[in-house]
């Protein structure tokens, strides 16, 4: 019996069935296996470190719903004397920057991954297929230049910026974001394993190299296209460091950055605080919802290569 | 090899009747289209990557040696004075004596930690999609939420915190505000944010680790404990590894969660190293003195790497 690669609660669940019915054959008393001590105390730890995972976000959530007088009142309580309220997500939406912050994080993030993605699978695919001078070092430079911090790069990326004149630009947020070395590794290797004998049918009819990686290595590559792009998507979507210091200007700021002026500018306005930390971590969290297991799949592939 | 083959024939000659000759000419004609195509498929990402991590790279090891600062003065030559004047700068040794504690204190629990929840999740048991939201989704949160969420978990009055501990009888504290536990506060907020994503990594591994193996074992009458003892763990053994030495070098580079939550302070005693870099380059405007703490931090990273690729390899040897 194998199990897959991909973290399936389905299968999971086939191999622990199959495994009981393997004990029963083997003559192992079923009870112990699920209710020994020491399963009921597993049980127990799983459940208890789950609720310490989603207490903050619980908290989170009931505070945006108070009042600020009851946010604010001690002792602290679970249910507002005064009752829940949206109020506090009216003020932020109807006061704040938010949906401006979430468009500029929007167009950021979509321009980043589409670059990075057409950049990315080109390079990959000639580092992949073509035998070009000087593929080998600047293979291996691409690949070196992976120890190098983004962080290590903020002053003279600044400087960059400002001669370029692109400073508070939607550019001076995108270009330095587009450069993923670990991603041109992730793609050859997966392009490495794609039959060349496709590509061979298709170039003797004709198609050039571009047709060729359009139109058959590029749909052959999907799961793995889809994994970089949610990779680099959802970087991009958090990154703090760089939009912080590329940006002073309110207007082009993306949602983690103007996120953290919401603490100055309210003072101790605590529900709308919350309302805003809700608001922003609201469209990861549907997504993470609906495309679970995808998004846990996707991160599995890149992961080693994307630290 | 075979593409050789099938350009040749593409040209419409005859096997059979290819001489050596044309066979070299054809080998020729290949590597030359090879050469133009391979080259124009990798240029857009030769630009991006010269223009927006070589030339930056290049640019500030030079920075580092000049006086610059954001008015453009002082963009001269000046040697190691930028590296000796940071030898001698006390906050620059407390930055990175801050930024190696934090490291420590952060990855044993983050390795530790997504084990344990690794191996409670894939006992099997109902709701799987429960227990992999909430250790995940916090890893896809911005650091920003994340912060915000704890400095409100650990406000002094009004946080959930010593709300809890109250009722246990513990004293009510200013976790941010004290120097004693600052930094413990900022690493269990790392906990709560990055588990997620070792967890995942632990979770694959687990899934890859051949059945037989316990079948096997069980039919010699191993128990669940024995089998985690003798077959879960030593398989871990190469994913262990590789999750440490990628936390290493994740945590080095701490900044987001402690400018948000504590901003360095109280009194410097969780400024990380990136911040000070931030601090020198974009408060102080000191653009060169900034490059040579990245260039000493830059160094450091490195060394930390080899010491890992040289202590894993020899492991395994």
């Amino acid at each position: 019996m194998t199990t897959t690669v991909t973290p399936q609660p389905q299968a999971v669940g086939a191999v622990h069935r199959q495994r009981g019915r393997f004990a029963e054959k083997a003559g192992l008393r079923i009870g112990e296996r699920f209710a020994s001590p020491g399963r009921i105390g597993a049980i127990v730890a799983l459940v208890l470190l789950a609720a310490f995972w989603l207490l903050p976000f619980l908290w989170a959530v009931v505070t945006s719903f108070k009042s600020e007088t009851a946010a604010a009142a001690t002792p602290v309580s679970w249910v507002p004397s005064d009752g829940f309220t949206t109020d506090a997500y009216t003020r932020v939406l109807r006061e704040g920057n938010i949906p401006l912050w979430t468009w500029n994080s929007l167009i950021t993030t979509v321009a980043i991954t589409l670059i990075t993605l057409v950049v990315t699978a080109l390079a990959a695919y000639a580092f992949s297929r073509l035998d070009f001078t000087g593929r080998r070092w600047l293979f291996w430079g691409i690949i070196a230049s992976i120890i190098i911090p983004p962080q290590v790069l903020i002053v003279p990326l600044f400087y960059e910026m400002l001669t370029l004149n692109l400073i508070d630009t939607y550019w001076a947020l995108i270009l330095p974001q587009v450069v993923h070395p670990a991603m041109v590794f992730i793609l050859k290797k997966f392009f490495d394993q794609v039959p060349i004998e496709l590509e061979d049918a298709a170039r003797i009819d004709g198609a050039g190299r571009l047709r060729v990686f359009w139109s058959i290595v590029l749909p052959l590559s999907r799961p793995i296209l889809a994994a970089v792009s949610m990779f680099v998507f959802i970087g991009a979507w958090n990154n703090f460091l760089w939009p912080f210091i590329a940006t002073s200007d309110a207007s082009l700021m993306t949602l983690p950055v103007g996120l953290q002026t919401v603490k100055s500018a309210y003072g101790l306005q605590y529900a709308q605080v919350m309302a805003s930390a809700v608001l922003a971590a609201l469209p990861l969290v549907v997504v993470f919802l609906f495309f679970q297991r995808q998004i846990i799949k996707g991160f599995a592939t890149t992961g080693f290569g994307g630290q | 090899m075979s593409s050789a083959a099938l350009d040749a024939s593409a040209t419409g000659a005859p096997p059979r009747t290819t001489s050596a000759e044309e066979v070299r000419r054809g080998e020729k004609e290949r590597k030359a289209r090879d050469n133009r195509i391979g080259w124009a498929f990798v240029a857009p990402f030769v630009v991006v990557f010269v223009m927006f991590l070589i030339w930056p790279f290049v640019h500030g090891f030079y920075l580092s040696f000049t006086g610059e600062s954001i008015t453009g003065a002082g963009g001269q030559l000046i040697g190691f004075d930028n590296y000796a004047e940071a030898l001698r700068d006390p906050i620059m040794w407390r930055s990175l004596l801050n930024t190696l504690w934090f490291t420590v204190l952060s990855t044993v629990p983050l390795v530790l930690v997504a084990l344990v929840l690794a191996l409670l999740v894939h006992q099997g048991l109902p709701g799987q999609w429960l227990w992999r939201l909430s250790f995940f989704m916090p890893f896809l949160l911005a650091s920003t939420v994340a912060a915000q969420i704890w400095i409100w978990m650990y406000n002094p009055q009004l946080g959930l915190v010593n709300y809890m501990l109250g009722a246990v009888g513990v004293e009510p504290i200013a976790w941010l505000q004290d120097p004693t536990w600052a930094m413990i506060a900022v690493v269990v907020e790392t906990l709560w944010w990055t588990v997620g994503f070792n967890f995942l990594l632990y979770l694959t591994a687990l899934q890859n680790i051949p059945e037989q193996q316990f079948e096997a074992s069980a039919l010699d009458g191993a128990g669940r404990w024995r089998q985690l003892r003798s077959i879960t763990i030593p398989q871990l053994g190469p994913t262990t590894v590789l999750i440490a030495i990628l936390q290493v070098l994740a945590s080095l580079k701490v900044f987001d969660q402690i400018y948000m939550m504590t901003q360095g302070g109280p009194g410097g005693v969780t400024r990380p190293t990136v911040q000070y870099i931030f601090e020198v380059g974009f408060t102080g405007y000191r653009f060169g003195y900034a490059s040579a703490i990245a260039y000493i931090f830059f160094a450091i990273i490195v060394i930390v790497a080899i010491g890992q690729m040289r202590l894993t390899t020899r492991r395994s040897a």
